[in-house]
């Protein structure tokens, strides 16, 4: 199962308060995990990524095995660590204040 | 007895603050949806019991919520907002073209006669509206698309869609207002549209009195005179008597003619609230008074409303979707400000006390009248 850990509000909103377990078909990438999550939980449609493009919202970040990959390639195949669920895939919502 | 149900949204949460018709004692409920920029909520008046509402985050995008309850439980429903066919550009604010990009919902009307029939005001302006409750989106592109639509420009606020009116006589007659593009109406059930904006002057844009590119803040109508219609502008309090086809000024006497709000008393046609605000430039009331203005007689002449209200050292704004009615006898006034307090008149105006004073700042107020 891969895991993954989602900001406070998309928890609330899919009224899950621990991390996600997900079965993932295929290669496991940030692609195939978001795929496999918004299939569990459609309300998460167009929260992480723009609806239309697919694009990773601009103040969402995925983090893994201490690693920002929030740059990397959607299909870049996530590390050993997460795909074994040894480790969490993280859905940060970027830092902000004032 | 009647009751009354205020519904609230503000920048990190939704309120619903219930009273029964005496509208003395008030009952707050939320936050709801807490930590989310809640732009609108309203309920079909159809329905009273169904409540739909504009979620919106800058993190996280749009999400829709639905009440089928009265606001006890909600549910999100469909989110999907996507402009019909290859969008094309708008302008940008230095004049370029600019792709359109949906936002979010600014404004939820539900239909006057179906509780599963919502249309939806969105930044980057576009209508959408949706048959099913909720779960779909289908846009009306006719008004996007009706030929003025390259030439429209985000207001300071962005370029959103924020007023939509159905008339009561004939329920495929709407209205709706873009900043700063102007009004627009459809009378095919918002199939085709056109700018209805004669009589309007904007200072701000080089063709003063030109068909596209007002920044109208708000609109409202008296459900049994639907050709009348009132419009709080930029600048400038506006008066059509023939559904938009023409506009005159009846800013009188006001302090100032810029604001944000402006309302129609539920039993009286020619009875219209406005709420000034000093100047583009500072976003407060004049003086520092809140002062909310009626005029008895259809603009023009206006009297200030202050028994109640701050009367020194107020700086708050009050922002276009932030003032409603309720329809009990005495005609029931509220409105939010950027400072978090909501004020409720159960005198048509007379006076004012504070229902909420400590609240987020105050994106919409909409009020329902329950039997």
């Amino acid at each position: 199962m891969i895991r993954v850990v989602l900001p406070a509000h998309l928890k609330t909103l899919i009224n899950q308060h621990h991390e996600v377990l997900l079965d993932v078909v295929g290669p496991v990438t940030p692609r195939t995990v978001l795929d496999a999550l918004e299939a569990s939980y459609p309300v998460l449609r167009g929260t992480i990524r723009e609806p239309t493009t697919q694009r990773r919202r601009p103040f969402i970040r995925f983090f893994a095995c201490e690693t920002d990959l929030s740059h990397e390639s959607l299909d870049d195949e996530l590390p050993l660590l997460v795909r074994s669920g040894d480790e969490a895939f993280y859905v940060i919502g970027a830092m902000a204040g004032g | 007895m009647s009751r009354v149900r205020v519904l609230v949204g503000t920048r990190k949460g939704a309120f619903i603050l219930s009273s029964d018709g005496s509208r003395t004692t008030w009952d707050i409920h939320g936050p709801l949806f807490e930590g989310w920029e809640m732009y609108h909520v309203k309920g079909s008046p159809v329905d009273p019991n169904r409540l739909y509402a504009s979620q919106t985050s800058g993190w996280f995008g749009q999400v829709i919520q639905r009440s089928n309850d009265g606001g006890s439980t909600w549910a999100p429903i469909g989110n999907g907002f996507a402009y019909d066919g290859v969008p094309g550009t708008h302008q940008w604010y230095d004049g370029t073209p600019h792709p359109w990009e949906f936002a979010r919902v600014w404004h939820l009307e539900p239909s006057l006669a179906d509780p599963d029939t919502v249309f939806a005001g969105v930044e980057d302006a576009a209508l959408f509206k949706t048959t099913d409750g909720g779960a779909t989106w289908s846009e009306l592109s006719g008004l996007r698309q009706h030929g003025s639509g390259s030439q429209w420009q985000p207001g300071a606020g962005g370029m959103c869609l924020h007023t939509i009116i159905q008339s009561p006589r004939d329920h495929d007659r709407l209205f709706v207002a873009i900043s700063a593009a102007g009004a627009f109406r459809s009378d095919d059930a918002g199939v085709s549209w056109r700018p209805i904006n004669r009589g309007l002057r904007s200072d701000a844009i080089p063709d003063d009195d030109a068909e596209v590119g007002h920044c109208v803040h708000h609109i409202a109508m008296h459900p049994s005179n639907p050709d009348v219609l009132y419009m709080q502008k930029h600048w400038d309090v506006m008066r059509s008597s023939d559904a938009g086809e023409s506009w005159f000024e009846v800013s009188g006497n006001l302090p100032s003619d810029f604001g944000f709000v402006v309302d129609v008393h539920a039993h009286e046609p020619e009875t219209v609230y406005v709420l000034p605000i000093a100047s583009d430039s500072v976003h407060f009331p004049p003086e520092g008074k809140l002062r909310v203005y009626r005029s008895r007689t259809g603009g023009n002449e206006w009297e200030p409303l202050t028994k109640g209200l701050p009367q020194s050292h107020c700086y708050v704004n009050v922002l276009r979707d932030a003032m409603a009615v309720d329809g009990l006898d005495r005609c029931g006034i509220y409105f939010g400000t950027t400072g978090g307090q909501v004020y409720a008149s159960n005198d048509e105006g007379d006076s004012w006390a504070t229902i909420v004073r400590d609240l987020p700042a105050v994106l919409s107020v909409e009020v329902q009248t329950l039997a």
